[in-house]
């Protein structure tokens, strides 16, 4: 449980990327300056702060959330991931593969909370089964660069491998 | 923007949430999903001096069946109300809202009893609870009570809710063999909040309905059951249905959208929704629906 501190810093601890990690935090800051300013995961990435753009999106407990829309006094004792993570883990590999062998990295602002919203979709390989589901799935994560043609096409693809059961199909195609 | 500086207690059971909002009044909110009061804090529209946090309390969660209603506890996130067995097998209804709720992170967080409570009048579940004649389990310092969603939605984000009350439930009557429902939304973009949404339900007997409830929402500043409408439809008259939302419905012009172009919406949709309720379709509509 959180601590209440009289400066209203309150003790959390809680799994980042794998690790076990504590901070004090006050209960204004959102999860997202936590991972931040705290823990120096610049992936995670603020655009509109209120849960409109999609950038800050990260894994709590298995599940995409937005890290602007959850105080980082919530996270104690969650299971928090993100992009790094993700990354570190190899798990989302194929995905970012994909992302730039279809050109759908463009600026890179959007790309952290694309591939984690992506990364969650992709857990059901039926779910990522057509276009228009993948399109409904990230209508939630602005992106001004590609028209998100590009980002659907990567995580079309990236799904297709996966049922096929050719995961590194990206990574060749890249090579 | 950043939230402007609160206090934060995380209870771990009901009593002591209560205990909290009865102890300091006004100045506590109760913390649901967050997917709205924390985009309200960030952009400083709300300056709470506490927020208790009811994510840390297990009975306020889960799903179950008994005495003819299934019980939604109120801090269920969206996405587990709508994949829930019971109610995709008790209530289509919901599972077919559910993917009308914003975006998939949105859904993951926030909760049922959030969305009831706050009263979006763009937002699904409680025209759902209107349409689907639920009612509202409310706990404040006194004993529990039960509002019927007729009663519950006042307002502009306005309820029956009473100082000190939060919603801990909310109870849906279990459908009849016959039931049928319906459930349309027209958005700008998918996710975003409907600029004309119906959720209905009723009985399909001898080829006619008949009980039908037809919610609308985004039409005004409360979901609203259209009974003329209704009425025409239960007697076969789709086109005098849609005539009598004009005396129904009084939706407000804003700056994107004419209150003209919101009835004419409104009536397309009832075509659908109608359709589907009344031809029998195994996959929408049904009741073997979804």
């Amino acid at each position: 449980m959180a601590s209440e501190c009289p400066d209203r810093a309150h003790a959390v601890a809680f799994t980042l990327n794998g690790e076990t990690v504590r901070a004090h935090v006050p209960a204004r800051m959102h999860l997202g300056d936590l991972l931040r300013q705290s823990f120096g995961l610049t992936g995670v990435h603020l655009g509109c702060e209120h849960g409109v753009c999609g950038a800050c999106t990260i894994l709590v407990d298995g599940r995409a959330v937005r890290s602007c829309l959850m105080l980082g006094v919530q996270a104690d004792g969650a299971t928090v991931e993100t992009v790094e993570g993700l990354t570190e883990s190899g798990r989302i590999r194929d995905l970012q593969d994909a992302f730039h062998v279809r050109n759908a990295l463009q600026c890179g602002y959007c790309t952290p909370g694309m591939l984690v919203t992506a990364a969650e979709l992709l857990d059901d390989a039926d779910a990522a089964a057509s276009r228009e589901a993948i399109r409904a799935a990230i209508a939630g994560n602005y992106c001004r660069c590609t028209g998100y043609h590009a980002i659907v096409d990567a995580i079309a693809s990236t799904a297709e491998a996966r049922r096929q059961g050719r995961p590194n199909a990206g990574r060749e195609a890249a090579e | 923007m950043k939230a402007p500086d609160f206090a934060y207690a995380r209870p771990a059971s009901l009593d002591a949430a209560l205990a909290l909002l009865a102890e300091h009044g006004e100045d506590a909110v109760p913390l649901a999903g967050g997917q709205s009061l924390v985009t309200a804090l960030n952009m400083r529209l709300s300056a709470p001096g506490l927020l208790v946090d009811l994510n840390a309390i297990p009975e306020l969660t889960g799903v179950s069946e008994a005495g003819g209603a299934v019980r939604i506890g109120a801090m269920t996130r969206h996405r587990d109300v709508g994949t829930a067995a019971i109610v995709r097998e008790r209530l289509p209804l919901l599972a077919a809202a559910l993917p009308h709720i914003a975006h998939p992170a949105i859904r993951n967080r926030g909760t049922i009893g959030g969305s009831v409570a706050l009263a979006d009048p763009a937002t699904e579940w409680p025209a759902c609870c209107l349409a689907a004649g639920a009612s509202i389990v409310v706990r404040g310092p006194g004993a529990e009570r039960r509002v019927p969603a007729d009663d519950f939605f006042q307002g502009l984000y306005t309820t029956a809710l009473e100082p000190g009350e939060i919603v801990t439930a909310i109870e849906f009557p279990v459908p009849g063999a016959d039931a049928v429902w319906g459930f349309e939304e027209l958005s700008r973009r998918h996710g975003d909040y409907a600029l004309v949404g119906l959720a209905a339900t009723g009985r399909r007997l001898a080829g006619g309905l008949s009980d039908l409830r037809l919610a609308f929402f985004g039409v005004a500043d409360r979901p609203v059951l259209a009974r003329a409408a209704a009425a025409a439809l239960e007697a076969g008259d789709l086109a005098g249905a849609q005539a009598a939302l004009a005396g129904e419905l009084d939706p407000p012009d804003d700056p994107t959208t004419r209150a003209a172009t919101r009835l004419h919406l409104a009536r397309v949709i009832l075509g659908r929704v109608a359709a589907k309720m009344r031809g029998g379709s195994a996959q929408e509509g049904g009741p073997d629906g979804v």
